[in-house]
């Protein structure tokens, strides 16, 4: 009796092993615990309502988002988060025949694209005024776009002495400069050479300064401060309590070269250097600065009391400063917190000298002598926008997900999922003196799978939230070209667009607005064409030219009428050109090719726009 | 036998008997078991982090890694791993995959041999030597668990304080969430154990229905 109850217990013991065998190879969680709060979900009914705007209404914002390496400027509408429009900026864009007009083409100069980073809108009093919006790229160059017309008016650059301009474009309060800092540090001037092992003498970062004409918003260059070969990655310029101050983010404090994802990360702190630009003004005043590359360079240590580096916990990304002015909040990307700075306390620091060094010349301050706090927002901080009731918001690399704060009591009062990996984040004029609040765009870098596949170009997603109340809501995902580094959001109504151009603005000699004055001229050799594009004819219907002849075609749109757009599209002559209601456009070109060319109206315009052709005959030479 | 000493004939006999029946049946089945290894998992490990909604996998078998996604997974950890310095893992660093699977192999052929030509000394034997290789490799384990987590590279781009990764359970390290469980395998070595032990067991019981004198008839 008791050898079988042993019996049974052992083939108990072995059945249960194997079923508990059995089902561990099945039961890996096939989800995190978290999973519902780790993905971002949203409330459907509430969010369906906020984010609908029905047909025909108007959004009440725009986002002004950058392209990245795209080059260009995308432009959304929030909340419904629609892409309304793209301003073609550093990169040719047929749809709006950018960069194959005469105009256009010589503001690109031969260059075809350019990595746009960071879009400043104008500002005057330290809010936006919806006048420009200037748009830095990698390659040194940074454009102006008119929020007239949402035309680019100006490419200011490529910049002397300026290596990889990343962190720009940021503006002060009063439009008075738009900055920008090298991120990769050259030998200076450019065109020089220095062996990689003296990167950390013979090496230079750059900030530089451009000014901008008040009233026409015209792009120069001010001045450049010879920098130590940090990278330098963001800025904002100070505000209210700190206007006159312009803070960059560097990493790299180490100068280190090669595998910089080791070796520019071992310093537990790096800086945000802390501009005093009225101080620089004031020096160049006074004829100091050396002239380098056709600008004058200020070089701190010559200069005294223009620059200060602030240690700021490890490799920082963002430097934001609030509403006020009186926090300057630097986020490390290889931490845990991001650091509150107090400008007052900077100010006394610099006046008590409470300094622990320098770098080049430049006085290091003690960290504890100008950190307020040191807020527990969460894994990998990057950049931190602001709401009208002195919250903070901080984005959240590596915990994908946004951190809502409070300034001065500096407790992380709400934390929502974002899919995934956000980069920058953008508030409704969440960088002005008076933010909005109401909505926030997170910035994702990786969209994975939470939109129908495209393949493996994946486009980036951006995410609409909820900042109104105390609990931030995820509204909605959008998903945007490559690559919004970041974006501005405006109150709609501060842009005051024009829908055609009027006629008695349009000054171009050669614009002419009846038929009758279209034709071919010769002129020393070259052909001139004045066309007349309205519905439903190019006028003239014919050009006639001879082989090797040089063309320049102007081409005007006589409508005054909203949204009749007019192209001309030259078949093998590889060039369409988009003309706007009341707008002139020429293109030049050497009429090499023999033969009979169509050329055709692209941008659909009326019931007879098939209709809407011509035939360039360029004649064999004899 | 007149050597032993008295107090130890008994023990001596009894390993010197042969092994019943049943007990040869278990100990093929323990082989079997044993060869098990060679098929499936010992442990998994889940990784949820948001940005890996999906998980990423690692199934450690006694030979070998294998990481989900194809083996996508292994290089996608090692690729995160290497921000905070530690090393990558890979077949080299794991010497247990050299001599688990020639000690069980061993062991399983012990058991054979034990079965076929078998004496209660042999599966003594067996047993002992396979409590000690299992505990042995728990405990290389979890110390191989715990030299990945604590010796990072003093240059690693983001210094974490050392941390040992869970061998049992959930454990939360930065934004990842870690699941360490055993795996079929672990479990059919421990049916394996069990199995012997029962073997052994019943020897041991049939033994001491003996009297010495048919003990030594015996042996």
């Amino acid at each position: 009796m008791n050898q079988r109850k042993n019996y049974f217990v052992a083939l108990a013991a072995l059945a249960v092993l194997v079923t508990a065998g059995v089902l561990a190879g099945r039961c890996a969680p096939s989800a995190p615990k978290g999973r519902r709060a780790t993905t971002g979900g949203s409330d459907l009914a509430i969010a369906a309502q906020a984010v609908y705007v029905p047909p025909g209404d108007l959004d009440t914002y725009y986002m002004f988002a950058s392209g990245g390496h795209s080059g260009q400027v995308y432009v959304y509408g929030i909340p419904s988060m629609r892409h309304i429009g793209t301003i073609p900026v550093f990169t040719p864009y047929p749809a709006t025949g950018y960069g194959f007009d005469d105009e256009t083409k010589a503001m690109l100069g031969n260059l075809t694209w350019g990595d746009v980073h960071h879009p400043a809108l104008s500002e005057s009093n330290g809010d936006y005024d919806g006048r420009w919006l200037f748009v830095n790229e990698m390659g040194g160059r940074i454009a102006r776009i008119d929020l007239r017309d949402f035309k680019v008016k100006q490419i200011f650059g490529p910049m002397a002495n300026v290596s990889g301009n990343h962190a720009s474009a940021f503006i002060t309060p009063n439009s008075e400069y738009v900055f920008g800092a090298s991120r990769f540090s050259i030998p200076v001037q450019k065109g020089t050479v220095a062996p990689i092992e003296q990167y950390a003498t013979a090496y230079k970062g750059i900030i530089t300064a451009v000014k901008i004409d008040k009233a026409t918003g015209t792009m120069s260059q001010g001045f450049q401060i010879l920098m130590p070969p940090f990278d330098f990655d963001l800025a904002d310029a100070g505000k209210v309590a700190s206007d006159g101050w312009v803070f960059f983010t560097c990493y790299n404090s180490e100068r280190a070269t090669g595998k910089l994802e080791t070796t520019a990360s071992q310093r537990d702190r790096d800086y945000v250097a802390a501009v005093n630009w009225r101080a620089a003004e004031a020096a160049l005043a006074q004829g100091k600065g050396d002239l380098i590359g056709g600008v004058k360079v200020l070089d701190p240590k010559k200069v005294p009391g223009i620059v200060y580096l602030m240690p700021c916990g490890k490799s920082p990304h963002g430097v934001d400063v609030s509403p006020d002015g009186k926090y300057i909040i630097g986020s490390g990307k290889l931490q845990g917190v991001t650091t509150a700075f107090n400008f007052e306390k900077l100010q006394t620091a610099i006046s008590a000298k409470n300094f622990t060094g320098d770098e080049d010349g430049i006085p290091v301050l003690k960290y504890e002598a100008i950190k307020d706090a040191e807020v527990p927002v969460g894994l990998g901080p990057l950049h931190t926008q602001f709401g009208p009731d002195g919250y903070a918001y901080t984005s959240l690399f590596v915990d994908s997900a946004i951190a809502k704060w409070k300034l001065g009591t500096w407790e992380v009062v709400d934390k929502i999922p974002m899919s995934y990996s956000i980069g920058h984040l953008s508030a409704a004029e969440g960088d002005t003196v008076s933010p909005d609040g109401k909505y926030l765009v997170g910035l994702n870098k990786l969209s994975h799978g939470r939109h129908l596949s495209t393949g493996p170009s994946q486009p980036e997603s951006s995410q609409l939230v909820d900042i109104a109340d105390e609990k931030m809501k995820l509204l909605m995902d959008a998903f945007t070209e490559p690559e919004p580094h970041y974006a501005q959001i405006i109150k709609a109504d501060k842009i005051k667009s024009i829908e055609v151009y009027p006629k008695e603005e349009n000054k171009n000699p050669l614009a002419i607005w009846d038929v009758k004055d279209a034709g071919i001229s010769r002129q020393g050799g070259k052909a001139l064409v004045k066309v007349v594009l309205v519905r439903s004819t190019i006028t003239p219907t014919v050009i006639e030219v001879t082989q090797g002849e040089t063309v320049t075609i102007a081409l005007t749109n006589i409508e005054q009428t909203t949204d009749e757009l007019h192209g001309f599209g030259l078949l093998d002559y590889n060039f369409n050109i988009v003309v706007d209601p009341g707008e002139t456009k020429t293109v030049t070109f050497v009429a090499n090719k023999a033969g009979v060319f169509p050329y055709y109206c692209t941008n659909f315009c009326s019931a007879l726009h098939q209709e809407m052709q011509g035939y360039l005959i360029v004649k064999p030479k004899a | 036998m007149s050597s032993v000493p008295a107090m130890f004939e008994r023990t001596t006999r009894y390993l010197e008997l042969p092994l019943n029946l049943r007990s040869r049946v278990l100990l093929v089945i323990a082989a079997v078991l044993l060869g098990l290894i060679y098929l499936l998992p010992l442990w998994k490990m889940t990784m949820f982090a948001p940005q890996y909604p999906d998980g990423l996998r690692l199934s450690i078998y006694g030979y070998k890694l294998e990481g989900g996604n194809k083996g996508q997974d292994t290089k996608e950890i090692n690729l995160l791993n290497h921000y905070i310095g530690m090393k990558d893992l890979t077949a080299e660093e794991f010497t247990e995959f050299k001599w688990i699977p020639f000690v069980v192999g061993a062991i399983a052929l012990l058991c054979l041999r034990a079965a076929f030509i078998g004496k209660n000394s042999y599966l003594v034997d067996i047993t002992v030597l396979y409590g000690y290789f299992a505990a042995f490799s728990l405990w290389s384990f979890g110390h191989k668990l715990y030299s990945y987590g604590h010796n990072l590279a003093p240059t690693a781009a983001v210094k974490v304080p050392g941390f040992m990764p869970p061998m049992f359970g959930y454990k939360k390290i930065a934004n990842f969430e870690i699941y360490s469980y055993p795996s079929p395998a672990s479990y059919t070595m421990a049916a394996a154990m069990v199995v012997l032990l029962i073997a052994l067991a019943w020897n041991v019981r049939d033994a001491r229905r003996l009297s010495m004198n048919e003990l030594r008839e015996r042996t």
